[in-house]
């Protein structure tokens, strides 16, 4: 318990740009060769005046083997502020990393030694079924009044999925969240309006669907999520789904305006059936009705079949496979992640409805294999996958592998897992720091979170 | 003074007034949100001192004492254990929506405790609002408690009006990082201190 609040909460995303620059980062790691050693967090040295600078400098091991280690988050955050639920005086201290396919909750303390986290508490998937009745847990935001979780799916491995919540002071599952979910069965990513008291949810798929590899069948039959939820975060009930078109397939990541007095955000879509093109939808509230209009269409590109995995040579072109979007802390930029074509995307959406893109930086793809700055000549695999922003908006990091499963499908040659950086111009633009090269031997980075906070890990109460 | 020291503290009302003036992007929002929320906290503070009055008269001095300060003590223990905040609110929030949100904020505060000491049957008493009210309820029989609760709620009124127009209009909610200070542990501390004054006086 502080007597002041944490120096890392700020009222409004406007005032967290001003946070100083990240000193260390907090990357996934997941063990993909099977030789029975655990997933593990590793801590990267990310301050350009460390000799230590891109070089991992702490490490933490999970307890078991074969979590899957995919998003985490912090246990406290900026939403402490909110005047309904004030706890200012928490710390932003815990990191809370589930394993997707083990449903294991680790809880990691990140001091006093922020290079050295260790391990506080492990919530076993007994508990999370008993106490909330879901399982692989994904999502991990925290809220004004809790830790808000999602989960893919029932403990048998299919739906419904949905969220649940963690007490923010003892970690206990605290049981589901949804009191009337009304149509809503896929699960996948969920963030909120907090100044309209409304959560939205997205839709990958059930566990079942996806643990054994990407199913071209499914897909092909448009079997996957293709809808948006809008939710009361208040009562807990469901409001309404808006349906993007069954060919639009995996409707994945959210990222509403950190501006709560918007009621606009962003969701990327894996791919369409149509054109294997990925697009990013805005929606909004008009009259008290969920919109959604697709505003950003990228289009597959046209490839050498004999440089094309099994699943894709038949269509001689490669899906962009847009799998993760992040939003400046300004709600101006919108970075998109291309981890089929090996593309990072920066658009600029001050208009929210008509994107412009500006900026745009290649490594990796599927048929491409764009290296790095750092090393011309070694072609790299995997492609831009899990992208975070920095608070003040100049520095990007991000990583390239997806889902172990689905990671051998689209690269058969094993991802070999690398971190990057690029820099953000101050009015857009991006450009990959050539110094910045971090390769992981042995595990796939996964998500990355940053040191005090990042674009994806605050929600903020004030304008 | 009690009331000024609650109209300060960020967590019992003016910076939800605040975030609703700047959600609207309006003052007449902060200050008509002002009402319901200084209505809440005045039924609070009325509450606990009204139903300390009905049972003074059912209580010698001395067990009127005890029991207030096992009540202060014990409050005030179990807010430096255990932190609590509101689970069922959200930013869209109504008349009595705030009315019962400023309610419960001050009395899981234990808002009202502190005047227990005020409200001892008898003049002599404990320090912690004998400057202020002592004169009232001397003969608390007949003090009403409506006045008690009044001008508590009075004094809190005008400060969470001026620090909240003061922090929309001019001072912003940066002051917020740095001004924050945990009045929750600060009250906590003072309610087991009263408490024990109360106990040894």
């Amino acid at each position: 318990m502080l007597l002041k609040p944490d120096p890392t909460f700020y009222p409004s995303a406007k005032a967290a740009m001003e946070a100083p620059p990240e000193k260390l980062a907090y990357v996934a790691m997941l063990n993909a060769t099977g030789d029975g050693r655990p997933d593990a967090l590793a801590v990267v040295d990310v301050d350009p005046e460390s000799n230590a600078y891109c070089r991992v400098v702490g490490q933490v091991e999970m307890p078991g083997a074969g979590d899957e280690l995919h998003h985490f988050g912090w246990n406290a955050c900026s939403a402490a502020l909110c005047p309904y639920a004030p706890h200012p005086h928490i710390e932003r201290r815990y990191l809370i990393v589930p394993g997707l396919r083990s449903s294991r909750i680790h809880v990691i303390d990140t001091k006093p030694d922020p290079r050295e986290p260790h391990i506080v508490k492990v919530i076993e998937p007994e508990e999370m079924i008993r106490r909330a009745g879901y399982s692989r847990p994904h999502t991990t935001h925290c809220g004004p009044d809790g830790i808000y979780m999602s989960a893919l799916g029932s403990p048998s491995g299919d739906g419904p999925g949905g969220v649940f919540v963690l007490d923010h002071y003892t970690f206990d599952v605290l049981g589901q969240w949804e009191v009337d979910r009304g149509s809503q069965y896929f699960a996948y990513d969920f963030w909120w309006h907090l100044g309209h008291d409304v959560m939205v949810t997205s839709e990958w798929a059930t566990p079942n669907m996806i643990e054994g590899g990407l199913d071209p069948q499914l897909l092909l039959d448009g079997k996957f999520g293709h809808q948006l939820h809008f939710w009361d975060l208040r009562r807990r009930k469901h409001l309404q789904s808006v349906d993007l078109g069954s060919e639009q397939q995996l409707v994945l990541e959210l990222r509403p305006a950190h501006n709560p007095t918007k009621t606009h955000g962003f969701v990327g879509v894996v791919v369409s059936l149509k054109d294997l093109s990925s697009s990013i939808w805005a929606w909004h509230r008009d009259n008290g009705a969920w919109e959604v209009k697709k505003v950003i269409e990228i289009p597959a590109e046209p490839a050498d079949p004999e440089l094309l995995p099994e699943m894709l040579k038949g269509f001689k072109a490669v899906p962009p496979l847009l799998t993760d979007i992040d939003l400046s802390l300004d709600d101006r930029f919108l970075y998109a992640s291309c981890w089929g074509t090996g593309e990072l995307r920066q658009y600029d959406v001050s208009d929210p409805f008509n994107p412009r893109l500006s900026g745009s930086v290649r490594i990796g793809g599927i048929a491409r294999r764009a290296p790095h700055p750092r090393n011309p000549s070694a072609s790299l695999n995997g492609g831009p996958q899990m992208v975070e922003v920095s608070r003040d908006g100049r520095r990007v990091y991000f990583t390239n592998s997806l889902y172990r499963t689905w990671d051998d499908q689209f690269y058969p040659d094993g991802i070999n897992g690398w971190l990057v950086k690029a820099d953000a111009g101050p009015n857009g633009g991006i450009a990959i720091d050539s110094k910045f090269l971090l390769e992981f031997s042995d595990r796939r980075p996964h998500q990355v979170r940053l040191q005090g906070g990042d674009a994806s890990s605050d929600s903020y109460c004030y304008p | 003074m009690l009331g000024c020291y609650h109209g300060i503290n960020p967590g019992m009302g003016w910076l939800f007034a605040v975030a609703l003036g700047l959600q609207e992007k309006s003052r007449r929002a902060v200050l008509l949100s002002i009402v319901p929320i200084t209505l809440g906290h005045a039924a609070a503070i009325a509450l606990v001192v009204a139903l300390a009055q009905y049972a003074a008269p059912s209580l010698s001095y001395e067990r009127f004492k005890v029991a207030a300060a096992i009540l202060l003590v014990g409050f005030g223990v179990y807010r430096l254990v255990r932190a609590r905040h509101p689970r069922w609110v959200g930013m869209r929030v109504g008349f009595s929506g705030l009315t019962l949100w400023a309610f419960l904020m001050a009395t899981g505060h234990g808002a009202g405790l502190m005047l227990l000491p005020v409200l001892l049957p008898d003049r002599a008493m404990g320090p912690a609002g004998s400057m202020e009210m002592g004169h009232m309820v001397a003969t608390p029989s007949h003090a009403p408690w409506i006045v008690t609760a009044g001008v508590h709620s009075l004094g809190y009124l005008v400060v969470t009006v001026l620090v909240a127009l003061l922090v929309y209009e001019r001072l912003g909610l940066r002051l917020l990082r740095t001004s924050w200070l945990n009045f929750d542990l600060v009250w906590a501390i003072a309610l087991t201190v009263t408490g024990l004054i109360v106990l040894v006086v």
